[in-house]
């Protein structure tokens, strides 16, 4: 069991200016038993129309693996300083990853919507493995992956 | 320092390079596995495949090429994602590419340790350490050798040195190309590389539409199979998406639409070194090459024991209570690369001690004649290191003696310690010695030699030196003895008596020894005809060392011994009757062996001598040309194998043989044979021959001089010969 504390950087669109009109939500990401190294996961919000507004974590630090996260990465063109503060390590086979984050209230019922990619050294790459409308009333229900992400849910 | 550099890395690196060289090692199969599973892809070009691949499974994501040339492609089944390998020519999937759990295992190991970056780091460390191991290792090799030209010669030296000098020399070209890849893919993996080409940015216009058959791309179409690293197919649904591939050029985006090239980028000389680097050091796509890697690092392992146990050994050196240097009469210094010379200072030390010197002994580098004012007289024992260098410990010696002033009222003795199979023999003895004279040090002994830590060596030079200090005493260098094995005696047959010099050959059988001994490697040591037996007589500690005429496939032990007046063991040996046994150990003398190979052989030997030479004439049933001289007394009581040699003739295990007899109506010595065979031996040295001689000092030197003669004219010198192992003595 992982869990980081983290605060969105301030560069990013996602930031709020005061805690004010901020809470915290826990993503909670729980890994199958897929049989390989750890999974790189990024985590990113998209808007109504689709276009990449930020992103949230990524999980796996060496950058010349990111671009099998091909849905991240077509949408920042690979652009380290997206997650610059937001980086951890990537998730073993099995694993649960929990990340709590200060996220704007804003973004939720707003058509808002969170996608993980992700990807494991020599397997298949599964960009949108998990995509989910930020509404109020999917918190705290589980949505499952195809491919390496067992389920996925967060709570506010 | 290149050794210091050798000794201190392998030591502190030796573990973690044993957990990486094996972990490579097995590693190296999994290529072959691969290369023998592969279905060939032929001629097709990428879209052909495509176009194939997307017949079969109309869901395909991506389609992935391995440096193995196997080609994957990821789609799904329903819901469920599947990865499968391809058969090229169809289509069709053949069933998954995931790599095993061991192989996952066993590369999770190798390159980080389970540690992740912390392991990457080890490894680093460890292939920084075989880098810098392999490099030194090679300029020790050189000189060990005698120089660069003659590294690839056959390997000088017994025991662990011997071992671990061949076995780093096969290794090694493997060795470094392993630990430079790695470094390469652990900078890779660490980003610290120059950049390789950005990736193309991905296009912010896309025609919009959908629908382009890939099989119709003309780029896909120009680019073969074996150059694609990947393709990715645009997502279904997602009009603004487009393909994207890769390639051994570069990579970039195809619209979806209308099949037009969007966005490109070459590859740069970085990321085909990348993938080169990747390629040399996993084998994947070079099966061969890693298995040779493979076998090179297993050799790893048995480097690091036996460079362990050489390193052991030299520091056996012991700590000797000596008198200060500067209440010191004599003063003894020691030049060593192993620890054995020290042993003979010692011996040295107490038997001058009790004889009421008082002794100073210390190493050669505390060489100051301005700290030892009562000292009358100095004994500098000397190692040579390899090919006539100086023992590290005392490099730069010969500059500063060479520096400094010679003092009056204090003598010089030098002597030697080295190896006769090597070409300059006490090469750095040798040189102090001359130093010493050209600067005027009065001699307290002349100059002399011990060959391979020979007791009998050194208690000679002792009595030259008892005598000249007008004191009694002996040299009794006992060394720590081997293992010795009780053999029986099964035949003898005696010559000589009518010249009244006892001759006989003795041949003993092979100690008998359970399987289990010999699986353990306790049982007696595999020899062949050359290596020397040390037989311990009766009475004494000091083995004595015979040229064995046998080798272990004979299945007997066999020696041609003479008597000598008032030799202890050699008396002995020829009063021995069938049923009585005796004290023994084998030591190897690869030096004095026939060379591998189909080049002739010229045998020279007077007297018991021929003992090793027949030894090698038994053992040639392949009937290479072996040509034998040979001198004794009289045909009549001296004639050694006399029907072994004209039986070996007849099948043509010797192509020739001549005789010279030194006792008969027209005496004769092996020389003379020489030097009237001289056309024909100069042949037989521009054919490549290899010359062995074996016999007595003089009648040596006197070959020697005899050959210098002969090749003068036309052949490679002596010295040349020796250099190359084409000339070796064994002499006694």
């Amino acid at each position: 069991m992982k869990s980081f504390m983290a605060v969105l950087a301030v560069t990013t669109a996602l930031t709020i200016p005061s805690l004010a009109s901020a809470a915290q939500v826990t993503l909670t990401t729980k890994m199958r038993s897929y049989g390989g190294n750890g999974a790189y996961l990024a985590y990113y919000v998209t808007n109504a129309q689709g276009r990449y507004v930020g992103s949230l974590w990524m999980a796996g630090g060496k950058t010349r693996y990111y671009e099998h996260l091909s849905g991240w990465y077509r949408a920042t063109g690979g652009n380290t300083a997206e997650i610059n503060g937001i980086t951890g390590a990537s998730v073993g086979s099995g694993r649960t990853l929990k990340v709590t984050l200060d996220l704007a209230d804003t973004l939720f019922d707003a058509g808002y919507q969170l996608h993980i990619d992700a990807a494991v050294e020599d397997m298949r790459d599964s960009p949108n493995e998990i995509v989910v409308p930020l509404t109020s009333a999917g918190a705290g229900k589980a949505v499952s992956g195809s491919r390496y992400i067992a389920n996925f849910s967060f709570a506010r | 320092m290149i050794r210091s550099l050798h000794r201190w890395f392998g030591l502190i690196a030796a573990l973690l390079l044993i957990v990486i060289t094996v972990s490579g090692a097995a590693l190296s199969i999994f290529p072959v596995s691969d290369a023998l599973n592969t279905p060939s892809a032929g001629n097709i070009s990428v879209a052909t495949l495509a176009e194939r691949i997307k017949a079969n499974e109309p869901t395909v994501e991506q389609i992935r090429r391995a440096p193995s040339g196997q080609i994957t492609a990821y789609y799904f089944k329903g819901d469920a994602p599947v990865s499968s390998a391809i058969d090229p020519a169809t289509g069709a999937a053949l069933g998954t590419t995931e790599k095993s759990g061991v192989e996952r295992w066993l590369i999770n190991l190798h390159r980080s340790l389970f540690l992740d970056d912390n392991g990457r780091y080890a490894v680093a460390f460890g292939a920084v350490s075989m880098l810098i191991l392999s490099t030194a290792g090679l300029f020790m090799l050189a000189r060990r050798a005698g120089g660069w030209r003659l590294i690839f010669k056959p390997t000088r030296g017994t025991g662990d040195g011997r071992l671990h000098a061949i076995l780093s020399r096969a290794a090694l070209p493997g060795l470094l190309l392993s630990s430079m890849t790695g470094l390469w893919m652990v900078a890779a993996t660490f980003d610290v590389l120059p950049q390789g080409a950005p990736a193309p940015l991905f296009p912010t216009e896309v025609s919009g539409q959908t629908g382009m058959a890939p099989g119709k791309i003309a780029l896909l179409q120009q680019t073969p199979v074996d150059a694609l690293r990947s393709l990715t197919f645009p997502l279904a649904g997602d009009s603004t998406d487009a393909f994207r591939l890769k390639t051994s050029d570069g990579e970039g985006y195809i619209d979806q639409g209308n099949g037009t090239l969007l966005a490109w980028s070459d590859a740069n000389w970085i990321d085909k070194a990348s993938h080169l680097a990747t390629m040399l050091h996993t084998g994947r796509g070079l099966a061969w090459l890693g298995v040779i890697l493979g076998l090179s690092a297993l050799v790893t392992p048995v480097l690091s024991w036996t460079g362990l146990l050489i390193w052991l050994k030299g520091r056996g050196r012991q700590k000797i209570k000596s008198v200060a240097a500067a209440d010191a009469d004599t003063i003894v210094l020691v030049a060593s690369e192993s620890g054995t010379t020290w042993a003979f200072a010692q011996t040295l030390q107490s038997a001058l001690s009790a004889a009421g010197l008082r002794v100073h002994v210390g190493p050669i580098t505390a060489f100051n004649p301005e700290h030892w004012p009562k000292a009358k007289r100095v004994v500098l024992m000397a190692a040579t290191y390899g090919d006539g260098a100086a023992p590290s410990m005392a490099a730069g010696f010969l500059d500063t003696f060479r520096r400094m002033p010679v003092k009056r009222g204090l003598s010089l003795a030098i002597l030697g310690f080295g190896d006769r199979s090597f070409p300059a023999f006490c090469g750095f003895a040798k040189d102090i010695a001359d130093a010493a004279e050209s600067k005027g040090w009065s001699s307290l002994v002349p100059f002399d030699t011990v060959d391979r830590q020979s007791p009998q060596d050194f208690a000679r030079w002792g009595r030259v030196l008892a005598q000249k200090l007008r004191l009694d005493f002996e040299l009794n260098h006992v060394p720590v003895l081997p293992r010795t094995w009780q053999m029986e005696l099964i035949s003898k047959r005696d010559y000589g008596a009518s010249v009244q010099a006892a001759t006989s050959i003795l041949r003993f059988a092979l100690p008998k020894h359970s399987f289990w001994k010999r699986f353990l490697g306790q049982g007696f040591p595999r020899f062949e005809a050359g290596d020397l037996i040390a037989v311990v007589p009766e009475g004494s500690q000091l083995p004595r060392y015979y040229s064995l005429a046998s080798g272990s496939k004979d299945g007997f032990v066999e020696i041609c011994v003479r008597k000598h007046a008032g030799g202890l063991c050699s008396g002995q040996l020829v009063a021995l009757e069938p049923g009585d046994s005796i004290t023994a150990f084998v030591r190897a003398n690869p030096g004095f062996r026939p060379q591998r190979g189909r080049k002739p052989v010229i045998l020279i030997g007077a007297g018991t001598g021929i003992g090793p030479l027949a030894g090698f004439a038994r053992a040639n049933q392949k009937h290479r040309a072996m040509h034998l001289y040979f001198g004794t007394r009289h045909p009549a009581s001296d004639a050694f194998y006399a029907e072994e040699l004209y039986g070996w003739q007849k099948e043509g295990r010797l192509a020739s043989v001549s005789t010279a007899f030194s006792r008969s109506a027209t005496p004769a010595y092996v020389q003379d044979l020489l030097r009237a065979d001289a056309a024909k031996l100069t042949k037989l040295i521009a054919a490549g021959g290899q010359i062995l001689v074996c016999g007595g000092r003089e009648m040596a030197a006197g070959v020697a001089d005899a050959l210098t003669d002969v090749l003068a004219p036309a052949g490679p010198s002596l010295a040349t010969l020796k250099a190359e192992g084409r000339y070796a003595e064994d002499v006694y």
